[in-house]
């Protein structure tokens, strides 16, 4: 035998995957048909989505659009994570009110709990903080308490803050008990335990599904258009019902919404990146446009 | 036994009034319909080093946890320095403990557990200065100076920024161990502190802890490492189900044991 020969780098022929060509052709074809399709249709619009695209109009609609997600998102994980906090608590009181809560939000459509804080004012025409049957002690008009954005705001983060606390919760299970035991047996109480020890190590679970949550959060603002509140979605349907160009300016809308997902998809990346520091993950965050190298 | 220590003073400032560190009179625990405890009777005194051994499933892990109070107890009464474990008796009646003392107590009792359970979002030294810092509230500076001290004492200096994943078993036990001194405990606690140990990694925690033993730590360890038992150990109680079947020096229980039940648990493990 050939002594150099076991210390020789390994130059296999890779397997082949004719397979694979042969569905990339497939596919070729069909992204081929698509764009003749999207391209030679002039009920699309082309001239008047581009014209349309970067007008004052939709970018204000946008920018409600990110405001309103960025708010409801905000109140979402805040409340999702007291909730499920409190759902996860010893105390019976809590752990009632969470469940309590939780199935009145989650068993409610959205539409009706944003159609419901805007309509409050008909409903109760002042707001006041008192002893119930007894003294008041401050009181206003419920338009001004609550207006539209407060209205957009408070119905799709009281309803995501349901859904939130049930991803928190799952992520809360996923930690170790170990863990929980340890800092319970150095002497630290529930609320240090939860925030410094438990909480952290869930995130590794929770932010993936609260990507998901947030981008699912984008499309559903656009909702709020029911209460004629402003964004891209509103902002396009007040255009088209005047021009009545409605294809082109519903393409306008689906391209802003498809690019800020993509933008989110990428910051969820580094979140999940965040989070666990020593990779200790078994789905690997992967790029978001990551080759896959190494099992070719 | 009331309130001996019950300003919580000094680490070993109690060793001189004979109150032992651990007493435990007729303890009961049940699982559901399973009595994992069927009246533990336990003494360890300050300075002593307690090895309990026997067969999985003897109840030697849960004694342990509740010592810390991890495991209530249903019956009997379990006192660590001359304070009740759990409760306060108050003219006759005992009364559950506020978290708030639970968590006292448990701040001067070290805990090194099978599976480490170190935190894994922290590195080695956040690891070791999380509780100095949230639950005593040290000085940061003091408490960073103190942590690496502790890493070198284990041999670990150098690694004080690895994650718990990059580090080995033996090496992370030795980070747990390290964890529970930074908090400067009256007593130790360690629950079979080897067994998830590849075999010539065990040698380095035992080392740490023979070290910890010499300087007159009083210790309650769980184990099936019979040679360091028997080389430690001030005391051996051996347990099954649920009950002490012989207790005593460890020359007397690991070399001449009186019951057949120890006879052939030892006959298997040696």
């Amino acid at each position: 035998m050939d002594a150099g020969a076991k210390d020789d780098v390994i130059r296999a022929i890779p397997v082949r995957h004719p397979g694979r060509w042969a569905s990339i052709a497939v596919l070729a074809v069909l992204a081929a048909m698509l764009a003749h399709a999207l391209v030679t249709n002039d009920a699309f619009g082309w001239d008047i989505v581009w014209k349309y695209l970067f007008s004052e109009q939709i970018l204000r609609g946008l920018w409600a659009t990110l405001y309103l997600t960025v708010y409801a998102m905000a109140v979402g994980v805040v409340g999702g994570v007291l909730i499920a906090v409190m759902r996860l608590s010893p105390n019976p009181v809590l752990r009632g009110s969470s469940w309590l809560y939780t199935w009145f939000f989650r068993g409610t459509p959205v539409m009706i709990q944003i159609l419901f804080w805007a309509t409050i004012g008909a409903l109760y025409p002042r707001l006041s903080i008192g002893i119930p049957f007894g003294p008041e002690f401050a009181s206003g008009d419920s338009n001004t308490l609550v207006p539209l954005l407060g209205a957009a705001v408070l119905g799709l983060g009281l309803n995501e803050a349901a859904y939130m606390a049930e991803i928190v919760r799952a992520g809360v299970g996923a930690v170790d008990v170990g863990q929980t035991e340890a800092a319970h047996a150095l002497g630290m109480n529930q609320a240090q335990t939860m925030r410094r020890i438990v909480l952290p190590q869930a995130m590794r679970v929770i932010i993936p599904p609260t990507g998901n949550e947030t981008i699912s959060m984008l499309k559903t603002t656009s909702l709020v258009s029911v209460i004629a509140y402003t964004e891209l979605l509103y902002a396009a349907q007040i255009i088209y019902s005047r021009n009545y160009q409605t294809i082109p300016l519903l393409m306008v809308a689906a391209i802003w919404y498809l690019a800020v997902t993509s933008v989110l998809s990428v910051g969820q990346y580094f979140l999940e990146r965040h989070y666990d520091p020593a990779g200790r993950s078994r789905v690997t965050p992967g790029r978001p446009m990551q080759r896959d190298e190494g099992r070719r | 036994m009331d309130g001996a220590a019950a300003d919580g003073t000094a680490a070993d400032g109690t060793a001189a009034d004979g109150t032992p560190m651990v007493l435990a009179e007729n303890v009961r625990r049940s699982f559901g319909q399973h009595e994992v405890l069927r009246g533990i009777d336990l003494r360890v005194e300050p300075g002593e080093v307690l090895c309990l051994i026997g067969p999985s499933g003897s109840g030697k892990t849960t004694m342990l946890r509740c010592v810390n109070h991890l495991e209530k107890i249903d019956s009997g009464r379990l006192w660590v320095d001359g304070e009740l474990v759990g409760y306060r008796e108050q003219r006759g009646r005992l009364y559950e403990l506020r978290e708030r003392e639970v968590c006292r107590r448990r701040a001067d009792i070290g805990m090194v557990f099978q599976r480490f359970n170190l935190f894994a979002h922290m590195t080695a030294l956040e690891n070791i200065m999380e509780a100095p810092l949230r639950v005593r509230r040290e000085k940061r500076s003091e408490v960073e100076e103190r942590a690496r001290g502790l890493l070198d004492r284990v041999g670990l200096g150098s690694r004080c920024d690895a994650y718990p994943s990059q580090l080995s078993g033996g090496q992370q036990q030795r980070v747990a161990i390290a964890r529970a001194l930074a908090m400067r405990p009256k007593l130790m606690l360690f629950d079979e502190p080897t067994s998830a140990l590849d075999p010539e990694l065990v040698g380095e925690v035992l080392d740490i802890m023979r070290g910890l033993a010499a300087e007159g730590m009083t210790m309650l360890v769980v184990t099936h490492e019979m040679g360091f038992a028997r080389e430690v150990a001030d005391a051996v109680v051996f347990m099954d189900g649920g009950v002490v079947v012989e207790s005593g020096p460890p020359s007397q229980v690991l070399v001449d044991p009186q019951q057949e039940r120890t006879r052939s648990f030892l006959a298997k493990v040696l």
